[in-house]
């Protein structure tokens, strides 16, 4: 895959492109401020964008602003988004365009390189990945309400993986059980949840994300 | 009468009727009071060379002097401009009856001029007798008791008429009545005004003194504020050396010892690597968690607007979150830290203990002051005072010189309204390095 990165810490820019290099990616452009960004993406078209949030002239949410502008001008362009923490308002409006090919991660899951090119590859492949630490969050916030309260332990195992964007085979992979066990687990909580069932892994996390936000 | 215009009337009265009765119990209060606490202080001055009695004397008689003219200036409250108390706290250790007392006393300039103003005070408090008396003489006359007087003793005098020698001249009481009445009340809240305008003179404190309460109250606030961040520092510091600092520790010793084995034992050192590997995770999610405590990156990069609506959509257990953001530009980061970490302490109680299922965020700037109110439907009866969280959030804002009003009456709406005083800049940048 042909990757362009935006991070401003020399340090990590240099890890990044090490990890991608060592996985038998090519790493096109490697920028270090926010006004870069989206010059380097229309010159190179990647495959997928690798961006942190903050970057400079101004240390706010550069990176992401640049990353939603981005995905204004190349429709579907696939963005992975890289923070030292996460904020549920920025899951929101990474996912607003319910296009895929978007992912939002904290910057600690680089640390595990095959999750983290595993990621990578979905969202080049059209994907939704989201931070287990966004699911987490919202999981915690919303466990003790109706209908929340009905799922079993399992189902709500279940639950958190679907948000975090991962196919029936990965969650089945991920809790030792088949996949048909998986797709069981899934129907029931669709049909407690009241939501309507859905083959569409994008269209699943958004169902399930914005079952949890709402 | 129709009883719209019975209540029509008497709103048009009401508030003449109050001042008169408010002028009564001014008058009552300064009669009374000023003229016995002025024969009060002079007696115990006099006695000062009298064995060194009025020594002793002379601060207590302060004492009931203070006790009365600070109920005095809670009364021009009535007036719509309070007049402020200017008296310094006691220093510690000058007790009643000790030289220290004294010297404190009489060089206090409030004394002396409290003193100046028991005399005029009860002059003017005389005055005020007026806004009652005038109404009430009017009513007699407007009530035809002249007349009932004149018809049943015979002799009587109202008004222009003293005495009044025929029966029209009796008659004619009811229309003095009316203008007299009517007069009265309109003077009357201008009598009780005039005389609290007076007192201002007096009673209220000099630029001088403003400036000394005004030194004091920053002393204290600043001392506050200063232990305060020392204890946050404190925290910040122990948390930094139990947790990420221990694991950072750890992680060096599994990693040291991992490389030990790498020639010898792959597989344990594969196994001590994945421990490292979550070990710097766990040290990571602390330092987050850490610096969230510290300055809260969303606000670091979305200003107050942003960060006060990423805090809404956090609030555990979900509260339906209102927020009307009004906000041309940038506080200061130190005011919109402080604005911030309020708002999210009083959404997490809104969370935890309202009961309520919608709440309100809104933030407005106007006339130098950043206002933000949190409000929600819950049960109401929050008690500003109880709990450390109110408490803690109140001495946040007065480092800024910032205030917090509570209202919750039972059965809610609870409202909290905060006020920071602050200048707004365009959106700013951070000019030191810094990275997410």
């Amino acid at each position: 895959m042909r990757v362009v990165i935006a991070e401003d810490l020399a340090l990590l820019r240099d890890g990044l492109t090490h990890i991608l290099h060592a996985n038998g990616h090519q790493v096109v452009e490697a920028v270090a401020d926010g006004p870069s960004v989206l010059p380097a993406l229309t010159r190179h078209h990647p495959d997928i964008a690798v961006v942190d949030v903050r970057l400079p002239p101004t240390f706010t949410d550069e990176g992401l602003q640049a990353a939603l502008a981005a995905r204004m001008q190349l429709p579907g362009l696939p963005i992975l988004v890289l923070s030292q923490h996460v904020e549920q308002l920025y899951a929101r409006e990474l996912l607003a365009d319910r296009n895929g090919g978007v992912g939002y991660l904290l910057k600690d899951r680089v640390s595990n390189v095959g999750q983290f090119i595993d990621a990578l590859r979905r969202v080049a492949g059209g994907g939704m990945v989201m931070d287990p630490e966004v699911v987490t969050q919202l999981l915690a916030r919303t466990s003790g309400m109706q209908p929340l309260r009905d799922l079993t332990a399992r189902e709500r195992e279940v639950l958190g993986l679907m948000a975090e964007g991962r196919s029936n085979a990965a969650i089945a992979g991920r809790l030792f059980v088949t996949e048909k066990a998986v797709s069981k687990h899934i129907n029931n909580i669709f049909s407690k949840l009241g939501m309507p069932p859905s083959d569409d892994d994008n269209r699943r996390v958004l169902a399930v994300l914005a079952y949890l936000n709402s | 009468m129709d009883r719209s215009v019975r209540s029509t009337v008497w709103q048009q009265i009401r508030p003449g009727a109050l001042a008169a009765v408010q002028g009564l119990a001014v008058a009552l209060l300064s009669l009374s009071t000023n003229v016995a606490l002025f024969a009060l202080s002079v007696v115990s001055l006099a006695l000062i060379p009298a064995l060194g009695i009025g020594f002793a004397l002379f601060p207590a008689v302060t004492v009931l002097v203070r006790l009365s003219l600070t109920a005095q200036r809670r009364l021009s409250r009535w007036t719509g401009a309070p007049i402020a108390s200017p008296y310094a706290p006691v220093p510690a250790g000058a007790r009643l009856g000790t030289w220290q007392r004294f010297r404190w006393v009489v060089s206090d300039p409030a004394t002396w001029r409290d003193f100046a103003w028991l005399i005029p005070g009860a002059v003017t408090g005389g005055v005020c007798l007026l806004a009652f008396v005038l109404p009430a003489y009017g009513l007699e006359g407007a009530l035809f008791v002249p007349l009932v007087l004149y018809l049943t003793i015979g002799w009587y005098g109202y008004g222009v008429f003293w005495p009044m020698d025929n029966l029209v001249k009796a008659w004619l009481a009811a229309p003095q009545g009316w203008l007299i009445l009517a007069g009265g009340l309109a003077v009357a809240h201008w009598l009780v005004w005039l005389h609290f305008r007076f007192a201002g003179f007096f009673l209220a404190p000099t630029r001088a003194q403003e400036l000394a309460l005004r030194v004091r109250h920053l002393a204290a606030t600043r001392a506050d504020t200063v232990d305060t961040q020392a204890a946050e520092l404190r925290r910040i510091e122990r948390d930094l050396h139990d947790g990420a600092q221990a694991r950072l520790v750890a992680l060096r010793m599994s990693i040291g010892l991992a490389e030990q084995l790498m020639a010898n034992d792959p597989a344990r050192a594969a196994r001590l690597l994945s421990e490292a590997q979550e070990t710097s995770g766990h040290a990571l999610a602390e330092l987050r968690h850490l610096v969230r405590g510290i300055y809260p990156p969303v606000l670091a990069e979305r200003g107050l607007n942003g960060a006060v609506q990423a805090l809404a959509l956090t609030v555990a257990p979900p509260v339906d979150v209102d927020v009307d953001l009004d906000l041309p530009g940038s506080p200061p980061a130190a005011v919109e830290s402080a604005a911030y970490f309020a708002v999210a302490e009083l959404l997490t109680n809104v969370a935890k203990h309202s009961g309520a299922r919608r709440a309100w965020v809104s933030l407005v700037h106007r006339d130098g002051v950043l206002r933000t109110e949190v409000g929600d439907d819950g049960r109401g009866g929050a008690m500003p005072d109880a709990g450390t969280g109110l408490a803690g959030v109140r001495r946040r804002l007065a480092a800024f010189d910032g205030t917090m009003t509570v209202t919750s009456p039972p059965g809610g709406p609870t409202v909290v309204t905060m006020e920071l005083p602050c200048e707004l800049s365009s959106r700013r940048t951070l000019p030191s390095s810094g990275t997410g």
